[in-house]
């Protein structure tokens, strides 16, 4: 089972990031469960989503304590909630950020993690450019189809299809691309240096 | 066929395949987003046939569908919570009158202090109300009970609640598979009623009856349901016949063959404690699950010989009887009556608190050592308590508990401070 928990604020879509995932894992043939924080929800407040995947059918209800990859939507959560509890040392990490994990202060908090395991992509100016809004739940998916594997693009863009329809949905798929192509193109050049 | 979907767009989706003629809806969390895609099907045309009404309260959206059932009409709403409290007397009116109508609970836990999160006090304040009351493991279970909800109620002319957790189900993304509407009609003939408002042959529906027959009108309502224990196995049985699944029935068992505790629970709570049961036989330990679908009827028989040889009962229950303990474990503790097992009351999860895999697993350790108390509130945080109790002991002035609660944890600052 893979698991993966999302944090945000109110109004970033942070539970249609953690849905789309599911519908994506789904496309791809896996189970996936996914779940918000059940709390009152309220714009600008912080708010936690969860998606679980595996071969197998998903049972478990709690929520997910011990994740294999964070996504932040939101990098000023960093000074207010714990967003990295319990992620595991091989886990993934992934924020919605122009700046590097150094330049956030995460430097030494990263160092034992797997360099190809942590990513950072300006995922809100993507939304703005493609949507025209700062909402950066989809190319913060399509880095995360790029990141992990688990998804794939083609699934992203399909869960896209059944959450948003017209000009909004051809934006998000455009972003979500964009996205993941701009990883797919780092990750090919680290490799090409090493 | 199969689509990834959240659990209240799956059970909008069964009611409409059930051809509802009335829906009545009046939104509350986390019930919202199911009369809202029925709303959504009604307006884009897609569920034909069918008076969507927005009503102004939950009094009035029972009350409703109480006259669109008299009238003859498959009559269907949702609530929870304080919802479910505000139309009360309309429940018991909807039993009384044997209306068949169907209405999803999506489980909340009842003020004060308000909470929106998820527990079973709300269905448990009306299980003696006469309702049939079946409760959903996962979202397919809540989608395919739905549909078997609408044949049993009027089988029996009586009003069946189904049951499923608010948010962790409402709100839960998962696989389901979605029969197709020929499929539906198949298994759910349209509506014959028993009894019905007709201009051209006239009948009193709710005629008052007095200490002559008051108590025989009871005494059916009691039969009709013991009717129920058999009625709702055949229709789990047809249904399975026609969509090839097994949901439904009165209680649903995992590894009890051999188990030598046997843990007992309602609702989407029994996948976590399947997973830790796997732990703890993979451990070399001898437990198993019983979850009871249909709470009302309660099935005494079915849990008495599902539970035979079990050296002690766990009953983890969302929900319990200030005053007394646990409500399910009551029920259970009637159902093996004269046996030397012992029924232990887990209260867990109330208000939306975390079942976890681990808290479930030490707790049945402790279960079997022989360590559990009759009644047990799981994860309590005795340290909260004592400084309450300490404050009130100390203090005239103690101040509202919940406050008082909030910031000695920090959570509501203490002014001036």
């Amino acid at each position: 089972m893979f698991q993966v928990r999302i944090h945000g604020r109110g109004g970033q879509g942070v539970v249609t990031g953690a849905e789309m995932m599911s519908i994506a894992a789904f496309q791809g043939g896996r189970h996936a469960q996914a779940f918000p924080s059940f709390g009152s929800e309220r714009t600008g407040a912080p708010v936690v989503a969860f998606c679980r995947m595996d071969d197998k059918e998903i049972r478990l209800r709690e929520p997910i304590m011990q994740p294999d990859a964070i996504i932040i939507q939101d990098p000023t959560l960093l000074h207010q909630v714990d967003v990295f509890s319990g992620l595991k040392k091989e886990g993934y990490i992934l924020i919605n950020t122009t700046r590097s994990f150094a330049e956030l202060g995460l430097g030494e908090f990263v160092k034992d993690f797997k360099p190809e395991h942590l990513l950072t992509v300006p995922a809100s100016e993507l939304a703005m450019n493609h949507v025209g809004r700062a909402v950066p739940n989809v190319p913060l998916l399509g880095a995360f189809a790029a990141l992990c594997g688990l998804i794939s693009l083609e699934a992203v863009q399909s869960a896209i299809d059944q959450k948003f329809k017209g000009a909004v949905a051809l934006g998000n798929k455009a972003a979500a691309v964009q996205a993941y192509n701009t990883v797919m193109k780092h990750n090919a050049e680290e490799t090409h240096h090493a | 066929m199969l689509e990834q979907c959240e659990g209240s767009h799956a059970v909008a989706k069964a009611v409409a395949l059930s051809r509802p003629e009335v829906i009545c809806a009046y939104p509350i969390s986390p019930q919202t987003h199911i009369v809202e895609g029925l709303g959504q099907m009604v307006k884009s045309g897609d569920l034909t046939s069918c008076e969507f009404i927005n009503v102004e309260s939950e009094f009035a959206a029972l009350s409703v569908a109480i006259g669109a059932s008299a009238a003859g009409a498959r009559s269907y709403t949702a609530t929870a919570s304080q919802g479910l409290l505000f139309m009360a007397e309309a429940v018991y009116n909807a039993s009384g009158l044997g209306l068949p109508i169907v209405m999803t609970v999506a489980n909340r836990a009842i003020g004060a202090p308000i909470n929106i999160w998820n527990d079973h006090t709300d269905s448990m304040s009306m299980r003696d109300a006469g309702w049939l009351q079946i409760f959903a493991e996962t979202n397919q279970e809540a989608l395919d009970l739905h549909i078997q909800a609408f044949k049993i109620a009027e089988e029996l002319s009586l009003p069946v609640m189904v049951c499923m957790d608010g948010f962790i189900l409402t709100h839960a993304y998962e696989r389901v598979d979605m029969p197709d509407q020929a499929q539906v009609d198949r298994f759910l003939p349209p509506y014959e009623p028993r009894q019905v408002l007709d201009p051209n042959d006239p009948v009193t529906i709710g005629a008052m009856v007095g200490p002559e027959a008051f108590t025989e009108v009871r005494y059916l309502a009691h039969a009709k349901q013991m009717q129920a224990l058999d009625l709702i196995p055949q229709i789990a049985a047809e249904f399975k016949k026609e969509f090839g699944r097994d949901s439904g029935g009165l209680i649903k068992t995992y590894q009890t063959e051999d188990a030598e505790t046997i843990v007992i629970a309602l609702g989407s709570v029994l996948g976590t404690i399947k997973d830790t049961v796997d732990d703890l036989r993979a451990e070399g330990v001898k437990v198993g699950v019983l979850g009871i679908t249909s709470y009302r009827p309660f099935p005494i028989s079915a849990i008495r010989d599902a539970t035979a040889h079990a050296k002690r009962i766990v009953v983890i229950e969302k929900c319990f009887a200030v005053g007394i303990g646990g409500i399910v474990s009551r029920d259970v503790r009637s159902a093996v009556r004269n046996r030397p097992q012992p029924v232990l009351t887990v209260v867990a999860g109330l208000g939306g608190r975390a079942i976890t895999k681990a808290s479930v697993h030490q707790l049945l350790l402790d279960a079997i050592a022989d360590k559990l108390e009759l009644l047990t509130f799981l994860d309590l945080d005795w340290a909260v308590v004592n400084r309450v109790l300490e404050r009130e002991k100390t203090q005239r002035r103690s101040g509202p508990i919940a406050e008082g609660i909030l910031r000695d944890m920090g959570t509501v600052l203490v002014p001036g401070a």
